[in-house]
């Protein structure tokens, strides 16, 4: 697989939120709005990125029976990296995602993918796959936040088209909203990859 | 796995990880404990100079302990005066503690205020950052007024279906204003 097809398998065919299903905790509770979606998705790719060269770079070494311990320590510690450089670079958004950055350590995403993929590839390989999914990720948390901020709060990307004192529909900010939507987003996705597919 | 699981390779590969991990993090922790120190401070100084009148020099911070609890203070002056008091104050809303910052004027009135932080429901509750509400407490003259939601008698129409946060709000500022109190009083004593 060329480094390119790497990238783009993690947009669509292996989309972590719409085909594998994968990371849903974040997923849900961070999207209210598509910057907070955003912010998380890079969030993630910046740890996923690194994790997978690192573990790749690493894997050779580490003894079978103890390499969950070893790779979990290794996300650890790149998460705990992110959290320092957004305390001090951008706080704003470390406020709004707040629980959730440490909270990336025990993504499954993470550690699915250097299970599945960085501990039998090359370092550059792994690169590859971690930026797709990240993006991935990251396209498909957007998505899913545009939608609830349109409905919700009435704006895109912070800017409102509604007047200011009147609400959206509440019910997709909250977390029922979240639900709803990533299913009807996971049936719309599955239709148009279905075509694609034939 | 060209790396046997024994017992001596296992230990030494799990702490060899940790060791380089922590050594990292101890940089990147060196690195970006001042940025960190500054963000935070320019946190507290951005929601104290929200809160209060105009002032000069930087907030001096205090602290006083109101009917055993403790509270953090900081007063500002102009001219050498003090013009100005932000308290910080909270109450437990509907889900989580409010967290309000409160501008005291040195004339006892409540300046503004800023939520420093609140976990209330969106789209509900969380509308008490919004001026529609907030503003209400602004230049608010607690001797005029009471600080208690209409439906308890007092001069703060409530957000809709939101009357726990809003009574909340109430507490936080009524705590501000008898920490304001307590700090007068002793200015005076002494």
């Amino acid at each position: 697989m060329g480094k390119f097809q790497l990238i783009t398998k993690g947009l669509v065919k292996e989309n972590p939120t719409f085909v594998l299903l994968l990371g849903m905790c974040p997923t849900l509770a961070t999207t209210t709005s598509a910057i907070n979606g955003m912010s998380m998705g890079l969030a993630t790719l910046f740890v996923l990125v690194l994790s997978n060269m690192a573990i790749a770079a690493v894997a050779k070494v580490i003894p079978d029976k103890v390499r969950i311990p070893a790779y979990i320590v290794i996300i650890a510690t790149f998460v705990t990296v992110l959290q320092f450089l957004m305390q001090a670079f951008t706080p704003a958004i470390y406020e709004t995602l707040g629980l959730f950055i440490p909270l990336i350590v025990v993504n499954c995403i993470v550690l699915g993918r250097a299970e599945a993929f960085a501990n039998k590839n090359t370092v550059m390989d792994s690169a590859c796959d971690g930026l797709g999914i990240g993006l991935g990720f990251t396209m498909s948390l957007t998505i899913l936040g545009l939608v609830r901020e349109i409905l919700g709060s009435g704006s895109i990307f912070d800017w409102k088209f509604i007047p200011d004192d009147s609400d959206g529909i509440l019910a997709f900010v909250l977390a029922p909203g979240a639900f709803m939507v990533l299913a009807y987003l996971i049936v719309l996705f599955k239709k148009v990859t279905a075509k694609k597919g034939e | 796995m060209a790396i046997q699981s024994s017992f001596k390779n296992m230990v030494l590969c799990l702490f060899s990880v940790c060791l380089i991990c922590s050594a990292l993090l101890a940089v990147v922790y060196a690195v970006t404990k001042e940025p960190i120190e500054i963000a935070t401070q320019n946190k507290t100084t951005n929601s104290i100079a929200a809160v209060v009148p105009a002032f000069d020099g930087v907030p001096v911070k205090d602290s006083i302990t109101v009917s055993d609890k403790q509270y953090m203070y900081y007063v500002v002056s102009k001219d050498g005066k003090p013009v100005g008091y932000a308290i910080e104050s909270s109450a437990v809303g509907f889900s989580g503690p409010v967290n309000v910052m409160v501008g005291m004027t040195a004339e006892g009135v409540v300046y503004n205020t800023k939520v420093l932080s609140q976990s209330e429901t969106p789209g509900l509750g969380a509308k008490c950052v919004k001026p529609q509400f907030a503003d209400q407490f602004k230049e608010f003259d607690p001797a005029v007024k009471t600080l208690k939601v209409e439906k308890d008698g007092g001069d703060i129409t409530a957000i809709t279906a939101s009357t726990i946060t809003s009574r909340a709000f109430c507490v936080a500022v009524q705590t501000a204003v008898d920490v304001y109190k307590a700090i007068s009083e002793n200015v005076q004593s002494k």
